[in-house]
C-alpha cells in the first residue's frame, strides 16, 4: 500500500511528501524545517549530535525565566496559530504567583489549506519538545501538553516517540541538568473537531468536555486548563524557540521584516505546479510565494482567485495590490485580508465560484459547535443557499440575502470567530464574482466539478451510519 | 470488560493528568477499537470507569466526528472533500470508490468489512486527491491506484491483524 511516507521506524529520505524536493532559494537555512536541512532530525541521536536539548540545558542551568521572555520578546516572534500576537507578551500575561501553570502546544491543525504543523511534527518532533521545556521554563509551567488532532494518527505516534526519548535521556521529568526545574510532557489526540483548534474550545476538550469556546475574561493566562494559568502556542511558534534562544533575538531578526521577524512556514495546495510546504523568510510576496517557490498555476489556466490564509479568510485575487503584498500578518490586513494559519489556496479559472463558497460554508457548517445560534443557524443557512444557487434553483434576491446572513454574524454577534469566518467566503465571492453568482442564478445552471456535478452537502456530509444498501462488491 | 483488558494502558492514560475526565477520549478510542463502535453500553462502561455521568460521556461521543456510534467497517476510509482537495480529483476518487465497493459515501459495504465517508480537511491538501484509512494516509489517490489498495486492505483484513480504527498505537 502506497502511503504518504514511511512504512516503518524514522521518517527521512531525500523527498518527503511535503514538497522537500524543490527549490528554496529565498533561505540559506531552515529554521522550523531543520528537516530539510538535516532529513534525520527526527530521530534523537542526529538531534543531539546537531546541538539539540544543549539549548535547553544551557537556559536551563544559566538564565532566569524572566531572561528568556524578555529574549523572546526582543525577537519579535509571533504566534503562528494565525493571530500573530507577540509570543514574549503572551507568557508575560502569566501571574507569578498562582501553581500549577500549564504550556499546552495547540497542534489541532484544521484550517483547510493547512499542513505546516504536519510536517514538523512528522520529521522534526524533538525541536517542538526541546522548545515546549524551554517555553515551560520560562513561564514556569512544570506540564505541558500537546493536543493534537486526531486525524494525524502518525504524528501522535511521532510526538510520544520523542517524548519517551527525551524522557530516556533525562530531557524531560524531574529535576532537568540538576537544577529545580521539573516538567512533564504528554501528547492528547482530539478526535475530529476544528473547533478544539480555538484555545479555550481546546482547553474544554483536554478536560474531558465537547469542545466549546469559553467566555472570555477570565483569559487562559489566568485561569486556563484546570482553571490555571496557562499558555497555548501554536506548534511552529514553539518549534522557533530553541533556535532563536541558541542564537539569539539579533541573529532571528537578520529574516523577515522589522515588524513580523523570522521565518514562517507556509502550506500551498489547489492549482499550483509545487504544491507543499515552504518556510519563507516574513515579508515575501504572494507572487513570489505562488509562481517562484510554487512554479505558477498549472498549464493552459489563469489564476483565478486565492484563499491566503486558510478558509476564514478574505480572498485575494489577480490584481497588483494584491499580489504583491508582503506575507506578513500586518501586510495582508492592510488589504483587507489575514495572514492566518500559513495556509495559501490557489484556485485556478477552473473553478466555479458558488461551489468554492458553498464548500467553505459547508465547512463551517459541519464544524460549528452549536454553542451560540448565529453561527449555528447562519452557517447552516449560508450553506443551503449556495446549494440553492448551485443546484441551478437560485433566485435572485439570494443575493441580498447571503450578505443579509452573512452581516448577522459579524460585529461581535458569534461567540467565537468561527461564525465570522464562514462570511469571509460569502463577502469575497460577491465582491469579486456577483456577475458570475447573477449569471448562475439567472441561467440556471448547476455548478459542475471536474465534468461532476457538485455534490450538495447533505450527501456530503458522511456520517457513520450502516447503508441499507446490500449491492454487489466489486473491487 | 475495558477495564481489566486494558487496565495497563488505561492506568498510563489516567496518570497524565489531575482530573480523570480528561481521559474520556482516550477511553472513548480505547472502547472503539475493541468493540468496532460506540453503542450505548460501551458509553456506559467508559463513564463507569471514569465515574462521569452517562450523559457527559454520550455528549462527547457525539459531538467527535472520529468517534462512531454506529457500527463501522474493519477499514474507515475518509476521503476529503473540502476545499481544496474538492478541485483536485476527490470526485473522480469517491464516484470510483462507491463504484467498487457499490455503496454511496456514508455507508458500510454489506461484509462489514469497508466504511467509506466523505470528510472536512484532514491537512494533507498537497496530495490531493487524499484519504485516511484507519488514520492512515493515503496520498495522490488517482482512481488508478484504488483497486490495488483495495486488495491490500482484505488482504490485511482477512490476515487477522487487528486493525485500530481509532489511529491507536501500541506504545499508549
Amino acid at each position: 500500500m502506497e502511503t504518504i511516507r514511511y512504512e516503518n521506524g524514522y521518517p527521512g529520505g531525500p523527498a518527503n511528501g511535503f514538497g522537500s524536493e524543490y527549490p528554496n532559494p529565498f533561505l540559506k537555512e531552515h529554521i522550523v524545517f531543520r528537516n530539510r536541512d538535516y532529513p534525520n532530525i527526527g530521530q534523537v541521536d542526529e538531534y543531539v549530535r546537531l546541538g539539540g536539548y544543549e539549548t535547553a540545558r544551557t537556559v536551563l542551568t544559566t538564565m532566569q525565566p524572566g531572561a528568556v521572555v524578555d529574549e523572546v520578546k526582543r525577537s519579535g516572534l509571533r504566534g503562528r496559530g494565525g493571530a500573530g500576537f507577540p509570543t514574549g507578551v503572551k507568557w508575560s500575561f502569566i501571574p507569578k504567583d498562582i501553581f500549577p501553570k500549564y504550556l499546552v502546544c495547540n497542534a489541532d491543525e484544521s484550517e483547510p489549506g493547512t499542513f505546516n504543523n504536519h510536517e514538523i511534527i512528522d520529521y522534526n518532533p524533538h525541536q517542538l519538545v526541546e522548545g515546549m521545556i524551554i517555553s515551560g521554563f520560562a513561564i514556569g509551567a512544570t506540564t505541558g501538553y500537546i493536543y493534537i488532532r486526531g486525524e494525524y494518527a502518525y504524528g501522535a505516534r511521532m510526538l510520544d516517540r520523542a517524548i519517551r526519548e527525551a524522557y530516556a535521556r533525562g530531557f524531560l521529568g524531574k529535576k532537568l541538568w540538576g537544577t529545580d526545574f521539573d516538567f512533564d510532557l504528554y501528547v492528547h489526540r482530539g478526535a475530529g473537531a476544528y473547533i478544539c483548534g480555538e484555545e479555550t474550545a481546546l482547553l474544554e476538550s483536554l478536560e474531558g468536555k465537547i469542545g466549546q469556546p469559553r467566555a472570555k475574561p477570565p483569559f487562559p493566562a489566568v485561569a486556563g486548563l484546570y482553571a490555571k494559568p496557562t499558555v497555548i502556542n501554536n506548534v511552529a511558534t514553539l518549534t522557533n524557540v530553541p533556535m532563536i534562544m541558541a542564537r539569539g533575538a539579533d541573529w532571528y531578526r537578520q529574516y523577515g521584516t522589522e515588524k513580523s521577524p523570522g521565518t514562517t512556514a507556509v502550506s500551498l495546495s489547489g492549482h499550483v505546479k509545487r504544491r507543499g510546504n515552504f518556510e519563507i523568510p516574513l515579508g515575501l510576496t504572494m507572487r513570489q510565494f505562488i509562481y517562484e517557490l510554487g512554479g505558477g498555476i498549472r498549464d493552459g489556466h489563469e489564476l483565478k482567485f486565492i484563499v491566503p490564509g486558510g478558509a476564514s479568510t478574505n480572498w485575494l485575487i489577480n490584481k497588483p495590490e494584491h499580489l504583491d503584498a508582503g506575507m506578513t500578518w500586518d501586510d495582508m490586513r492592510a488589504i483587507g485580508t489575514e495572514f492566518g494559519s500559513g495556509a495559501v489556496i490557489v484556485l485556478d479559472d477552473s473553478v466555479n465560484v458558488v461551489t468554492a463558497a458553498m464548500k467553505i460554508d459547508e465547512f463551517f457548517k459541519h464544524e460549528s459547535c452549536g454553542k451560540c445560534s448565529p453561527c449555528r443557524e447562519g452557517t447552516h443557512f449560508l450553506t443551503k443557499v449556495w446549494e440553492r444557487i448551485g443546484h441551478g434553483h437560485g433566485r435572485p434576491s439570494d443575493i441580498p440575502l447571503l450578505n443579509e446572513v452573512g452581516d448577522q454574524m459579524l460585529g461581535g454577534k458569534c461567540f467565537c470567530l468561527l461564525g465570522p469566518s464562514s462570511v469571509s467566503a460569502v463577502k469575497s465571492a460577491l465582491k469579486y464574482f456577483e456577475p458570475e453568482i447573477r449569471q448562475q442564478i439567472e441561467l440556471g445552471t448547476k455548478s459542475q466539478i471536474n465534468g461532476h456535478d457538485a455534490p450538495s452537502p447533505s450527501v456530503a456530509e458522511g456520517s457513520a451510519r450502516t447503508g441499507a444498501a446490500a449491492a454487489p462488491v466489486k473491487r | 470488560m475495558l477495564s481489566d483488558k486494558y487496565a495497563a494502558e488505561i492506568a498510563g492514560v489516567l496518570a497524565r493528568y489531575p482530573i480523570k475526565n480528561s481521559a474520556v477520549l482516550p477511553l472513548c478510542y480505547i472502547a472503539q477499537d475493541e468493540y468496532g463502535h460506540l453503542s450505548i453500553d460501551h458509553i456506559q462502561e467508559v463513564a463507569d470507569i471514569l465515574e462521569m455521568p452517562y450523559t457527559d460521556v454520550y455528549e462527547v461521543a457525539t459531538f467527535y466526528s472520529l468517534l462512531y456510534t454506529e457500527p463501522v467497517g474493519q477499514w474507515v476510509l475518509q476521503v476529503c472533500d473540502d476545499n481544496p482537495c474538492c478541485f483536485t480529483g476527490t470526485e473522480e476518487l469517491v464516484a470510483d470508490l462507491e463504484d467498487r465497493l457499490g455503496i454511496r459515501a456514508g455507508e458500510t459495504t454489506s461484509d462489514k468489512l469497508f466504511t467509506l465517508q466523505r470528510v472536512k480537511c484532514i491537512g494533507a491538501c498537497h496530495r490531493a486527491p487524499v484519504m485516511q484509512a484507519n488514520l492512515e494516509f493515503l496520498g495522490d489517490v488517482t482512481p488508478d491506484k484504488v483497486p490495488g489498495i483495495l486488495e491490500d486492505m482484505v488482504q490485511k483484513a482477512q490476515s487477522g491483524a487487528t486493525l485500530s480504527i481509532s489511529g491507536r498505537f501500541a506504545e499508549q
